[in-house]
């Protein structure tokens, strides 16, 4: 089906960090099942980190992601199924492993001015004959122009999407459209772009509706906005928003709504949304997954999780620095 | 006597390795050799009074007095190719690519037990920093896993190990298990660009026996960070170390000595200071 802008569902990946990667194989099978009836056509599964995420510093999956793609897989009839990888963090092998239990998606993502540790998954997800995404996260911390010159490296790796990637929810609506199309501008025919946004500064749907005016033709949304920090752009909503805007999404706008009421909810332990800890994070511009190891780190050393997020904004911590949290709640508790 | 030695690979880690091996009682280091004769390695190494050459191994091979230990820091390519005619000439070599022809060495864990072999490589930067704490926890309890989070400035990572950032965490992995003594070892590694350049951080993650003499654990850490002081003034705990169920963390700062590379970059310092250092205890033994 032709649509003017693919909705991708990463409800089982960003949802993962708010359900602490306890995610079940029902659960994935319930979730797959009802998203790819309402016409969602790629599904994220995998630790909220990516692969090979599970770990002390990030959690530990209560199942392993590569079985959960592979439950993922056998239950979708239409979508295809997409992971996360992170250089540093996940390896080829990982990336080998999932493609063989049937991701056929890979999504590369490197903080936003790090694009060239992401060359060597690039090439070896198309030698793998895999569609390709690229993230830069944290996008907020670079200029448009930096960051177009960062998506080109990705472009040339064999990336077929650049996405700008709102990890910390910081964005506002301006800093979207410039980015996005700076983007646009620097990739031409080369490659698509994309957004995935948080909900932190409750902006997550009104930069998905302006970055795709700037010519996002990607955008990510997770069920009841299930995911890192106050969440993401709720799927839900997005379809009903682009339905009302008269944007084709291919996506059947009740079955989500049914989907997110009957499969998500009743799973979902706190709902994600806008609090004191979260709009910090927004505003600070903190990596949303640092939400819950603070929140951990405030009952271990009795500091509040917002002064411990804050420190983190002062100090430039990036994505997968979670034990610099720790890190800092002992200085915090010390002095 | 001191014993003659080469380096081969004149960018910035030869140069700070050569920086601190001429503060050495033991160790001579008579020649720089590089293979492009523009190098400004090769003209910083003939300021510093040492014998330069673009001639490449065959220039070294062919000196009256040939080295008897040899520092590689060029890529794992080259050393692939070069090691084999070090071992014929009777060179030992020490190895700070990531080619890894011969066993992984970290001094004060592993050493003594590689004085004669004939190759031994420098695991990665993040190795150095972190498997001598996965040792001291696995010298007085069986460590299940071990887990590493190394986090370096964006600006000390070259373009070797961006190009292959999967031969960093597979190979330390390994090396945590090998010589951290670890059963299963993992290797997580972070590129911040922050400005000013952050000093190197590392956080070891080790999974112990809930019943486990917690001060005793604590006291070999501490005891392991002083002999790891002794070639690398700048490694110190950040914290004490922290227990929690099963777990012990360890928060560890790495800031260079600022002999040829900038204190921030900690990660390039622990890789010369180790491999000077491996150079010395493999002189002394001769």
């Amino acid at each position: 089906m032709t649509v003017d802008v693919r909705i991708t569902d990463t409800t089982l990946r960003d949802g993962s960090h708010a359900m602490a990667h306890r995610f079940t194989a029902d659960q994935v099978r319930a979730v797959v099942h009802a998203l790819d009836t309402a016409g969602v056509q790629v599904i994220e599964v995998t630790h909220g980190d990516g692969l090979g995420g599970s770990s002390f510093n990030y959690g530990f999956s209560a199942v392993d992601d590569v079985e959960l793609v592979r439950v993922a897989a056998e239950t979708a009839y239409e979508a295809r199924i997409a992971v996360l990888l992170l250089p540093g963090l996940g390896t080829v092998a990982d990336l080998r492993r999932a493609h063989d239990a049937g991701a056929t998606i890979a999504r590369i993502a490197t903080h936003c001015t790090e694009a060239d540790i992401s060359v060597q998954h690039f090439a070896a997800a198309r030698d793998l004959g895999m569609e390709t995404v690229g993230f830069l996260m944290l996008s907020h911390m670079s200029t448009p122009e930096a960051l177009a010159a960062q998506a080109r490296i990705m472009a040339d790796a064999g990336c077929q999407c650049v996405y700008v990637v709102d990890s910390a929810g910081a964005l506002l609506p301006d800093d979207t459209r410039s980015r996005v199309a700076a983007l646009v501008a620097e990739l031409g025919q080369d490659a698509q772009v994309g957004l995935h946004g948080h909900q932190n500064l409750c902006l997550g749907v009104a930069n998905s509706l302006v970055a795709y005016q700037a010519g996002a033709r990607q955008i990510d949304g997770t069920l009841c906005a299930l995911g890192a920090g106050a969440g993401n752009s709720p799927t839900e909503v997005l379809a009903a928003v682009f339905a009302k805007m008269g944007v084709q999404t291919g996506l059947d706008v009740p079955a989500l709504l049914d989907a997110a009421a009957e499969v998500a909810l009743p799973f979902i332990p706190r709902l994600p949304w806008a609090e004191r800890n979260t709009i910090v994070q927004g505003y600070a511009g903190v990596y949303s997954s640092f939400l819950l190891h603070a929140e951990r780190a405030e009952k271990r050393y009795g500091v509040p999780a917002h002064e411990i997020l804050r420190e983190v904004g002062a100090a430039g911590y990036v994505g997968g620095q979670e034990d610099m949290i720790i890190d800092i709640a002992i200085r915090l508790s010390t002095v | 006597m001191r014993v003659p030695a080469a380096i081969v690979g004149p960018g910035n880690i030869g140069t700070d390795l050569l920086v601190k091996l001429l503060r050495s009682d033991v160790l001579d280091v008579r020649y720089m050799v590089g293979v492009d004769p523009a190098s400004e390695g090769l003209a910083r190494a003939r300021a510093l009074g040492v014998e330069a050459s673009a001639g490449g191994v065959d220039w070294l091979l062919s000196r009256p007095t040939p080295p008897e230990i040899v520092f590689e820091a060029t890529s794992a390519k080259a050393h692939q190719v070069n090691a084999p005619r070090y071992a014929e000439a009777g060179i030992q070599a020490v190895d700070l690519t990531p080619a890894a022809v011969g066993p992984f060495v970290c001094p004060p864990v592993n050493l003594p037990d590689h004085l004669d072999t004939p190759n031994v490589n420098m695991i990665t930067c993040g190795g150095q920093a972190t498997i001598p704490i996965v040792r001291a926890v696995a010298d007085v309890t069986p460590v299940s896993y071990a887990e590493i989070v190394a986090s370096i400035a964006s600006r000390s990572a070259g373009p070797g190990t961006r190009a292959n950032i999967d031969e960093f965490t597979e190979t330390t992995a390994h090396a945590i298990e090998r010589v951290g003594g670890a059963a299963r070892g993992k290797a997580i590694i972070i590129l911040n660009p922050a400005d000013p350049a952050m000093i190197m951080r590392d956080t070891v993650y080790c999974a112990i026996d809930p019943d486990t003499d917690t001060h005793a654990v604590a006291e070999s850490i501490h005891r392991m960070v002083k002999e790891v002081q002794t070639y690398v003034p700048g490694y110190t705990l950040r914290a004490e170390p922290q227990f929690d169920e099963g777990r012990v963390a360890v928060f560890l700062e790495v800031r260079g000595n600022g002999d040829h590379l900038p204190p921030w970059a900690g990660n390039l310092d622990i890789m010369t200071a180790a491999a000077a250092r491996v150079g010395e205890l493999l002189a002394v033994s001769r």
